[in-house]
């Protein structure tokens, strides 16, 4: 166990060095750089000069290499550098946006969760009466409906009720407080994005949950748990479950991690500030400094996220935890 | 003795986009208390259906015993309530598996998968359940049976495997076991050794056992009885002895001439049986082993032979059985 935690762990260097290089060589790929636009932005006169000296203060005359070595060595010491756009420390930049997305993410795998293993569960076990038709179409139903559109018919929703009830409209905070600030109005914000997207995501592990759990079920060592007179509670909860939960649990990772920087649409419309629009803006501006930081954030958190599930894995299988 | 199950009339089919599978269609025989039974068939003939169907476990909804009695101890099994039936399964009448590969659960312990079936049904608590594993494991010759609770099915080979099924079958001492060709799918010297490792326990603990093999070559040292089966229907039954030297259906005659026998000169030829196993979707109004039976007749064709005494318990199902040669001719 120790032996392939460690491995596991060894494993993420690769991924990330991978990451690395792929993001730093495709932005100076794109035309155009921080300093031609910032100076050029209106279309008016441009200063050759003053983009030379731009480039210079940036360090971005110096050879590709320099600057790659100096961005992997920054990175493997958790120095992020300054953004290119506004010259302000990216980890600055960063705090509460990545604990915003963090939040939503953990909070949109939790309603997943919630909601799919169990309608997942009883969708296989009830195969084909119409509960499990109706698990279907409420998953399908997920899977259809964008996320973005399901905000916007919360927050309408929102609007019209509490217009109804209370006789004037409410709408969630938009300013950001943490968590162990002020929980309630951090709830009271979040919980609506982390619906929008959670039902969605819940959609896709309901499905993998029943797909997995119906496979399992015909398993022949579910046959002997049912020859031994188990009730059927301990035959799902003991016996089929746990086997089942390996695929699931896979789609949960790789769902978690693509939430971290995936929600620039849904934060738009919740009116947030999150990873997700920074991604867009930083894109947008040539900021070399701060698209890198964002792409090995999203990378960490997705190279962390698997060493989880792979850790799960070996918790739930013991083929895996003693070899 | 008493009898403890009384199989009447089972039919078992199978309701398929192909049509109806007719895979157990009338089977009827008893187990005595503490016998050893043997149901013998090629493959696809219904053996583990008629199993399944004794457990109520046939797969529905697809799966359904249509007609038939179980008694168990005077009771009919199929009119229990699911409820009352989990009571009996692993409890009264328990269950051993073709695939030892598969029929554990490879994410849990052989300790939890021993244990969980005493606690279910006698109620015992943690440390009487353990001590109990550890005793069925001695029993069944597993050394070392402290630390072979914390090992998982993929620490064992197939044997070891077959082993902790039959200590999980024997937990709450049963009256009946049911054993599903439990030693096909493992190594010719193993396969002795667990058969004989059943035979002693069953004798020595008195349970009662239906062993389920394709093969007559294994079943003589064991069977007090032996139930041939073809096609989802008994078409022979008797003793061991019956059945061995006595033969009187064409069937057991070519299954007996495919395994090799202590009796026959060495070098005699072993023919499988020749020709393809009916499609049970598809049976006619005759004798389903006309197709490959060298003593068929139009009579064979026109309704099934019904099954009548020889001597004894000596039963056969064939309308020529009086013409049939002996085994030790056919041999020469
Ligand atoms: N779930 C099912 N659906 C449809 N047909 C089935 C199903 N299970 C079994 N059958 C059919 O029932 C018949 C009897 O199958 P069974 O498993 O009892 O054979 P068997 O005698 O045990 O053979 P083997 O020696 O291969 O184990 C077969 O023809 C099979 O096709
Ligand atoms: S009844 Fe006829 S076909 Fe059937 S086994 Fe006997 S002789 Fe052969
Ligand atoms: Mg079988």
């Amino acid at each position: 166990m120790f032996k392939y935690t460690i491995k596991r762990v060894l494993l993420m260097v690769p991924t990330l060095f991978g990451a690395a290089c792929l993001v730093f060589f495709l932005l100076r790929m794109i035309p155009g750089d921080v300093c031609e636009l910032r100076m050029a932005g209106e279309g008016g006169y441009v200063d050759e000069d003053a983009i030379k000296t731009c480039q210079h203060d940036l360090g971005m005359d110096r050879p590709k290499f320099v600057q790659f070595v100096d961005f992997i060595t920054g990175f493997a010491v958790f120095d992020l550098g300054e953004s290119m756009w506004t010259g302000k420390a990216i980890t600055h930049e960063l705090g509460l946006r990545f604990q915003l997305s963090l939040q939503i993410a953990i909070m949109a795998t939790l309603v997943a969760v919630i909601i799919a293993i169990p309608l997942g569960t009883i969708s296989a076990i009830r195969q084909d009466t119409w509960l499990d038709y109706a698990v279907r179409t409420f998953s399908i139903a997920g899977i259809a409906i964008p996320s973005f559109w399901l905000g916007i018919m919360i927050i309408l929703g929102l609007l019209i009720s509490t217009q109804a009830w209370f006789g004037e409209p409410w709408m969630p905070p938009i300013e950001y407080v943490s968590p162990l600030e002020d929980p309630i109005s951090n709830m009271v914000q979040l919980i609506w994005p982390a619906v929008a997207t959670g039902y969605r995501y819940s959609a896709v592990a309901t499905r993998m949950t029943r797909s997995a759990l119906l496979e399992v079920l015909r398993e022949d060592y579910v046959r002997t748990a049912r020859a031994k007179g188990l009730l059927e509670r301990i035959i799902i909860n003991r016996h089929a479950l746990k086997n089942s939960m390996l695929p699931v649990i896979t789609v949960i990772g790789i769902e978690f991690a693509f939430l971290m920087g995936g929600l620039v649409v849904t934060e738009q419309v919740f009116n947030l500030n999150g990873v997700g629009k920074l991604f867009v803006e930083s894109v947008q501006n040539h900021d070399y400094t701060m698209t890198q930081a964002l792409v090995m954030l999203v990378a960490t958190v997705f190279v962390i996220t698997n060493f989880v599930v792979d850790l799960f894995y070996a918790w739930l299988d013991p083929r895996i935890r003693y070899s | 003795m008493t009898e403890l199950l009384k199989i009447q009339g089972l039919k078992t089919q199978f309701f398929t986009s192909a049509g109806t599978v007719k895979a157990v269609d009338g089977v009827t025989y008893d187990v005595e208390e503490g016998e050893t039974v043997a149901v013998v068939g090629e493959s696809g003939c219904g053996k583990s259906v008629t199993a399944l169907s004794i457990m109520r476990l046939v797969a529905e909804p697809a799966g359904r015993v249509v007609d038939g009695n179980i008694l168990f101890q005077g009771n009919d099994l199929l009119q229990l309530s699911e409820e009352e039936m989990r009571k009996i399964r692993g409890n009264n009448i328990a269950m051993v598996f073709q695939e030892p590969m598969t029929s554990l659960n490879p994410v849990l312990s052989i300790g939890l998968q021993l244990t969980e079936t005493v606690q279910m049904h006698l109620g015992v608590d943690d440390a009487a359940a353990r001590a109990r594993a550890v005793e069925l494991l001695g029993l069944v010759g597993m050394s070392d049976a402290e630390r072979r609770l914390d090992q998982y099915p993929h620490h064992l080979s197939g044997g070891m495997r077959q082993r902790v099924m039959i200590a999980i079958a024997l937990s709450c001492e049963p009256k009946l076991i049911i054993a599903d060709e439990p030693t096909t799918a493992l190594d010719v010297t193993i396969q002795a050794q667990i058969l004989e490792l059943m035979k002693n326990l069953t004798r020595d603990l008195g349970v009662a056992m239906i062993i389920i093999t394709h093969n007559l070559g294994v079943v003589a040292r064991y069977a007090d009885r032996v139930n041939v089966m073809y096609a989802g229907k008994i078409i022979e039954s008797g003793t061991a002895e019956d059945i061995y030297h006595n033969p009187k259906h064409p069937y057991t005659l070519a299954l007996l001439k495919s395994v090799p026998r202590l009796d026959q000169p060495r070098g005699a030829k072993l023919d499988p049986v020749e020709g393809q196993p009916p499609d049970l979707a598809r049976l006619d109004e005759g004798c389903s082993f006309r197709p490959r039976c060298r003593y068929a007749t139009d009579a064979c064709a026109a309704s099934f032979p019904p099954t009548e005494l020889i001597d004894g318990i000596h039963y056969s199902a064939c309308f020529h059985k009086d013409k049939l040669d002996s085994p030790m001719k056919e041999a020469s």
